[in-house]
């Protein structure tokens, strides 16, 4: 389940149709690393896994917040553009 | 016998941190609009890593384990509102073309994105005319 989980966040992160899509995409692979890891921890008994699931998720949190700023800065250009280009290039 | 019912009580928590998970990776997947998507990753997706962080804090039982397995637990009920309250606000302020049900938007036009402040609604209109998705209570979710 986890590892079906990971293969259709990963299909979001490639197909995502805009910057938003993909950071979410990014959140969730994180959140099924972490779900993994527990697993890992539960399977060998060895409790470093857990250090690991962690470290994840700080990680993503500190990833999803820098990226979410980025994309308000995105926005806040974008806004200043007299004549904006189409979303599609927003993703540079 | 008391070790059969951790055992099988960690199961339960492996299969529903497992399937919440995977709710979570369907929502992303299925989902019409960036949005949705975003509600459907933070929610489910933050239950079934705390479930399965639960499992190890119970499966384990070792106090360090239990500790950083709890410590997890409520990071991440502390950081996933504030990451995808974050995302929320990025998406609506770059204007991705949101799912076309939707029936009202609170916050159209109010938003100053270069002073970066929020105009407050004006109360009056709001409470005397009843709102068109109460109106006909149609709403879609």
């Amino acid at each position: 389940m986890i590892a079906a989980a990971f293969a259709i966040g990963l299909a979001r992160l490639v197909k995502g149709p805009h910057l938003p899509d993909r950071i979410v995409a990014l959140d969730m692979l994180a959140l099924t690393a972490i779900a993994a890891a527990c697993l890992m921890v539960l399977a060998s008994g060895v409790a470093a896994y857990l250090d690991f699931a962690l470290v994840m998720a700080l990680v993503s949190f500190l990833s999803t917040v820098a990226f979410a700023r980025y994309v308000e800065w995105v926005a806040l250009r974008r806004a200043r553009a007299s004549k904006p280009p189409p979303l599609e290039l927003a993703d540079d | 016998m008391i070790d059969v019912f951790v055992d099988l009580l960690v199961v339960v928590l492996i299969l529903a941190g497992a399937g919440f998970a995977l709710i979570a990776a369907i929502g992303v997947w299925r989902l019409p609009d960036s949005l949705m998507r975003m509600h459907a990753s933070s929610k489910a997706g933050t239950l079934g890593g705390s479930l399965l962080l639960l499992a190890v804090a119970i499966g384990v039982g070792d106090l360090d384990v239990v500790a950083r397995a709890l410590a997890g637990v409520g990071f991440l009920l502390f950081t996933t509102p504030i990451a995808s309250h974050l995302i929320g606000r990025a998406t609506y302020l770059l204007g991705v073309p949101r799912w076309e049900g939707q029936v009202r938007d609170d916050l159209e036009g109010r938003y100053d994105l270069a002073a970066r402040t929020c105009r407050a609604p004006d109360r009056t209109a709001s409470s005397a005319a009843p709102t068109p998705s109460q109106a006909d209570g149609s709403s879609p979710r």
